[in-house]
């Protein structure tokens, strides 16, 4: 039995939705709304990313670089002319607006690049392996995506725990109100989760992307999966997602072993049996509000 | 320093505020009382502008000047920097923040480091209790410990105004007085003119040097402590020293004033 291949593999996979379940949680974390629109958002990004490197013919770290600026403008784009201009929003209201950018961007990739399945190239690829240990396989696309989720990690946690602005991203989501009385330009902090998020989403997607295919509904599973790592995970502590995420890679990927035809919906089934007992997910410690 | 010329707001169809107009002057403790219900935080959120949510034209009529500069169009974060600063009713600190993450926010819109430095000491040199919690989480401390460290908060972005509504909200007698003591100890000591919104009567009028009576959005008396405390009404209704009884026997709740 191939454990070690497993394993790794599970654990890859893991990374990458706690990757995507990251850029869901960080605009959670500032305005409590859901984004159902990061899967598409970060889809779009891939298929800029391949639009530079087949028609313009450039390398990938360039339609690297084009993607994540890219997708930095639409995400700030999608905040400034959807979310803010709704008058006396709830936050369902906000939740279904990102459900219409999703759609929205789903139509317009279509319609740009076309349905069909492409495939997306990256200089990390799960064809190329190697064999540390006897038993374990690792890919390079692997080892990229352990790499890119550890720097990302990181990255997030020196922002938010050292830096003002993140400080500051911390205090508008604990108390909207009381951070625009310290001189926090709150709207612009939301703006600036979005930019972020979506450039983290961008990232993880263009990694499945390149070990799955690139067409215009390819993070709707993806999306759904990292979601769900994201509510195990608790949706607020960043680290608690990351682990999520390798929970359910792994799920996923020995019952994918054992059980084929069980693969898709095991990681889901796992997770309603942990949210009934802890409803707010394994790693949330959500602050009651004191009246 | 602060003007404000016949201010209107409304929530909606209400008017909350009936053109109220009073003056700050630079160093001293001008106190705003009133009931539930009179305007009293509406005052100070129209000054700071944070019902601007509410609508772009708040306030609807009326000029607010703060050092010679009007505000009343100007958004939160620019007023902040202007030197006002503003202690939100019940506290409002940010839970989950630690309590020195918590003080230092408070000087978000500053980029003079030094200076920020030497803000800090200063507001452990008030507030010595916060010294000793700085690691802890804002939202496990008691509410007298929460005051204090909004009222330190706000005093991080160095301001020449310091507005604070109902510090003495949820805490006991002795809390009050000490809070109100070094409420007094910040305007002599660093000189910051305070603008105080306050239900206990008693301790606003024994602390301030001037200050406003508010009763349904319009201001009704306005005069200094010594001479408000004589008034009969303020004896009546807001003092309860005076146990006056009607020609009918009843207990009058209110007379009728005549609007300023």
């Amino acid at each position: 039995m191939p454990l070690g291949q497993l394993l790794i593999d599970g654990l890859a996979m893991g990374a990458c939705y706690g990757l995507f379940g990251l850029a869901v949680v960080i605009i959670y974390k500032t305005s409590e709304v859901l984004n159902f629109a990061a899967g598409e958002t970060a889809m779009v990004s891939t298929f800029v990313a391949y639009h530079v490197m087949v028609f313009y013919g450039y390398s990938f770290w360039v339609a690297f670089v084009v993607a994540l600026i890219f997708v930095a403008i639409l995400g700030v784009a999608i905040e400034y002319f959807f979310l803010r201009p709704a008058k006396n929003p709830t936050l369902l209201g906000l939740i279904v607006i990102t459900i219409g950018a999703q759609m929205l961007l789903m139509g317009l990739a279509s319609w740009k690049w076309g349905a069909e399945q492409k495939q997306f190239n990256i200089p990390f690829s799960y064809k190329v392996t190697h064999e540390p240990i006897p038993g374990f396989i690792i890919s390079e696309w692997a080892i990229a995506v352990f790499v890119a989720a550890a720097v990302v990690m990181v990255f997030l946690y020196f922002f938010f725990q050292h830096t003002k602005l993140g400080t500051a991203m911390r205090a508008t989501q604990q108390n909207k109100h009381a951070a625009k009385i310290m001189g926090i330009k709150t709207d612009r902090v939301f703006a600036f989760s979005w930019a972020f998020s979506s450039i983290i989403g961008a990232v993880a997607a263009m990694l499945l992307s390149a070990k799955n295919i690139l067409d215009p509904g390819f993070m709707m599973e993806s999306f759904l999966r990292a979601f769900a790592s994201a509510v195990l995970g608790g949706l607020m502590s960043i680290p608690g997602v990351l682990i999520g995420g390798f929970i359910m890679g792994l799920i996923e990927n020995f019952f994918g072993y054992l059980l084929p035809a069980w693969k898709p919906i095991t990681a889901f089934v796992v997770i309603v049996l942990v949210l009934c007992i802890r409803p707010s997910g394994l790693f949330a410690k959500h602050w009651v509000k004191k009246v | 320093m602060l003007k404000v010329k016949n201010i209107e707001t409304w929530y909606d169809l209400i008017r909350a505020l009936h053109g109220i107009s009073f003056e700050i002057k630079q160093g001293d403790i001008v106190a705003l009382l009133g009931s539930n219900g009179a305007g009293k935080s509406t005052t100070l959120k129209t000054i700071m502008r944070l019902l601007y949510d509410l609508k772009e034209e708040q306030p609807e009529k009326g000029t607010i000047e703060f050092m010679g500069e009007r505000i009343d169009r100007k958004d939160t974060d620019e007023i902040v920097k202007m030197g006002i600063s503003y202690v939100p009713e019940g506290r409002e600190v940010f839970p989950e923040l630690t309590v020195l993450e918590n003080i230092t926010i408070g000087a978000y819109t500053r980029k003079d480091k030094k200076n920020i430095q030497s803000d800090l000491e200063n507001v452990f040199h008030h507030f010595p209790i916060l010294k000793e919690r700085v690691k802890q989480q804002a939202g496990l401390m008691s509410g007298g410990e929460q005051q204090m460290l909004a009222i330190g908060r706000a005093l991080m972005s160095r301001p020449k105004l310091l507005m604070l509504d109902e510090p003495s909200l949820g805490l006991s007698p002795l809390l009050t007085q000490e809070i109100f003591g070094i409420i007094r100890n910040i305007n002599q000591k660093d000189g910051v003119t305070i603008f105080l919104v306050e239900q206990n009567v008693n301790m606003a009028l024994k602390y301030s040097n001037y200050a406003y009576l508010l009763e349904n959005g319009r201001i009704v008396r306005a005069d200094k402590p010594q001479v408000l405390r004589e008034d009969e009404d303020i004896k009546e209704f807001y003092l309860g020293i005076a146990t006056e009884q009607s020609v009918k026997g009843y207990k009058r709740y209110r007379r009728k004033v005549r609007f300023r």
